[in-house]
């Protein structure tokens, strides 16, 4: 709501109000008595307003809006990154159809990250929300006590550094490091190389029912260069052990939120339920879950849209590796621009990751829209 | 009669069981995460001491066998107090900046009333959707057109103004009543007065949510740095130059350096967290509520 909405309509002064914001008098009394305060405010607020959110909207233009823009324009160019600008030619639609319609290494490239980051997604977004939704109901629980520590302890990873976190999850998950160690203590397979086995999970899943070779009509149909059974491969142990890593410290941030929503849920629908006598899972499933919803949907939002940019970790421990089993857009847009000298490719790849990630996040808001209140 | 109140009183002693095995089970749960979440920053801590033969023979062990501090030497030998001090201004000044412009922008948004102002808000949030990997690219463009790269002034100016800063003091100064704000109006004060000494002093827990917000995020920012000073590591902040030792040395990486510097780049945030705890959990509570 804007002041001047509950005053006497006054006659824009426009003309005062640039000359204000012109001469920069910021600090200056409003402009005087001469057509009595109200409407001295009012023409110094409109000016006032623009001064106000001048410097905000200039620094999103110069460093948001216009690199879009300029990002755009490079995109349909042949452009290495590493001379003039003015040097590169115009290439039209020859980076994204190199990406997405000719057969070659690059769109291999490019269907391998999709690949990995699909299957990092589909791994870490359900298991980060449904551990932070069960770790918020056991935290809410009003009989537990230290329930503060407990909040602090599993929230604390999401606002540490992850480049910091990346180095300590490589020194946990080494050949003879302390998960394996641990793994060995349990009786598990204590030899597995996670910082470097590029064998996809799902393919070492079929081995276990002696499936260990491609079946021929899965190793010779391919999309996008990549074979069916390529594409069935899962994620590799590695990108498995970041998965791992990822939920582990984005739980915390999502369990804030659930907890959030459940205090939201008012006493007297819990005492209601309760006192009808319905069951602890009854009233979890029937009463908490559906009342939980918008905040259900922000947390499948922004996990979906954060496990689609997954960039850090992947450079800091893996850097695409072993065998490109960890590369993501996200990765290949640092690995062709700014290591390999692509960078209108790599602009093309990032606009391709924007348009995935809007497609998606409407695509869910269809599926799981929340009900209008 | 007297069965009855046996049943009921048995089935209040069920009901009292049931109770005290959840909540054993609760707690079985907290304390089993609480060791999930926990155990890793103190097994770093605890290589930061030790050798990095002892890590590599007891990478499990708590207590090093022989405590030495010869990692945290070589850290404090090294570039990491540089790149210390360069987080501390970089993050500084992105705080600053955002404290400033997002407030005077929020206000503005909430309650003055001028021309385009449902546009510029429009826009603010549009900008929100806007991922920061989409951004890698067009930032270094910009950077680099304007002679920024490597430089502080390219690596605090771009995160100076952010869209959800603004976002979030619009909401705060839009839940705080304007009565005072009309009374300084009626007594003829200027918009700039009655923002800097009325509602900026009413805005303070805001403020500080942003300020969190803000320290923690440029504390932490990895990818905005590796676009913005590849080459000149005078200007790396701490995340920066630690993911470049971690490229150099591969898996046969001097580990309790990596460790003590990983710890060194933790520790400003956990002091931060355990002191503001609260405005970290309401700032995360409210993008929830909100959203």
């Amino acid at each position: 709501m804007s002041n001047a909405d509950d005053q006497p309509a006054v006659p824009a002064e426009t003309g005062v109000g640039t000359a204000t914001a012109r001469s920069g008098t910021a600090m200056e009394p409003p402009t005087g008595r001469r057509g009595g305060w109200r409407r001295g405010f009012s023409s110094n607020e409109r000016a006032m307003g623009v001064v106000f959110v001048l410097p905000a909207v200039i620094g999103i233009l110069v460093f948001l809006a216009l690199p879009m823009a300029m990002s755009l324009y490079v995109s349909f160019r042949d452009w290495s990154g590493l001379r003039p600008l003015g040097t590169s030619n115009f290439i039209g639609l020859e980076n994204y159809r190199e990406l997405v319609v000719d057969s070659g290494l690059i769109r291999q490239d490019f269907a391998t990250a999709l690949r990995n980051n699909l299957y990092y997604v589909l791994g870490v977004v359900p298991a980060q929300t449904s551990l932070a939704l069960f770790l918020a109901v056991v935290i809410n629980n009003k009989v537990l006590k230290g329930r503060t520590f407990f909040r602090a302890t599993y929230y604390f990873p999401s606002i540490t550094s992850s480049v910091a976190i990346g180095l300590v999850f490589i020194f946990l998950f080494q050949s003879n490091g302390a998960i394996n160690r641990l793994f060995g203590f349990f009786g598990l397979p204590d030899d597995i190389r996670w910082l470097s086995d590029a064998s996809g999970v799902l393919h070492n899943l079929f081995g276990l029912f002696g499936v260990d070779e491609a079946p021929a009509w899965l190793a010779e149909a391919s999309f996008m260069d990549l074979s069916l059974w390529q594409w069935l491969a899962g994620p590799s142990v590695t990108m498995f052990g970041i998965m791992m890593l990822a939920t582990w410290t984005t739980t915390g941030t999502m369990m804030l939120i659930f907890l959030a929503g459940l205090q939201n849920i008012s006493n007297e629908v819990e005492e209601a339920s309760k006192v009808d006598g319905a069951t602890n899972r009854q009233h979890f499933f029937k009463i908490t879950l559906p009342m939980m919803k918008p905040t259900l949907f922000f947390v499948l939002t922004i996990g979906l849209i954060g496990t689609w940019q997954v960039f850090d970790q992947i450079y800091v421990i893996s850097g695409g590796g072993p065998q490109k089993t960890t590369l993501t857009p996200a990765f290949l847009v640092y690995r062709d621009g700014f290591d390999g000298a692509a960078m209108g490719r790599a602009a093309a790849i990032s606009f391709l990751l924007f348009i995935l990630i809007i497609v998606l996040t409407l695509l869910q808001r269809r599926v799981l829209r929340p009900d209008e209140d | 009669m007297s069965t009855a109140t046996a049943d009921v009183s048995q089935r209040f002693a069920r009901a009292h069981r049931t109770r005290q095995v959840r909540r054993l089970l609760g707690y079985a749960v907290l304390l089993f995460f609480a060791f999930l979440y926990l155990m890793p920053f103190l097994l770093a801590v605890s290589a930061s001491f030790k050798t990095q033969a002892e890590v590599a023979a007891n990478p499990l062990g708590l207590i090093p066998d022989a405590p030495s501090t010869a990692a945290w030497e070589v850290v404090a030998n090294s570039a990491f107090p540089l790149w210390l001090r360069n987080s501390f201004i970089v993050t500084i000044g992105v705080t600053l900046g955002r404290l400033f412009l997002d407030s005077l922008a929020g206000y503005a948004l909430a309650r003055l009333d001028f021309p385009g102002r449902k546009a510029i808000f429009a826009f603010v949030v549009a900008t929100l959707a806007v991922p920061g990997i989409v951004l890698a690219v067009p930032r270094f463009l910009v950077l680099r057109q304007l002679g920024m790269l490597n430089s502080f002034s390219g690596l605090i100016i771009p995160l100076a103004v952010d869209a959800f800063g603004i976002f979030l003091m619009k909401q705060f100064f839009e839940s705080v009543p304007k009565e005072m704000e009309e009374a300084a109006k009626v007594d003829g004060a200027s918009v700039f007065t009655t923002w800097w000494r009325i509602v900026l002093p009413m805005a303070v827990p805001g403020l500080i949510a942003l300020t969190i917000l803000s320290f923690q995020g440029s504390w932490n920012e990895f990818l905005h740095p590796l676009i913005a000073a590849p080459t000149n590591s005078d200007v790396w902040t701490l995340p920066l130059g630690l993911s470049q030792i971690a490229q150099a040395t591969g898996e046969t990486r001097n580990t309790p350096v990596a460790m003590a510097g990983s710890m060194l780049t933790t520790l400003p945030v956990l002091i931060v967290f355990l002191v503001f705890q609260r405005y970290f959990i309401q700032g995360v509570a409210a993008s929830g509520v909100k959203g």
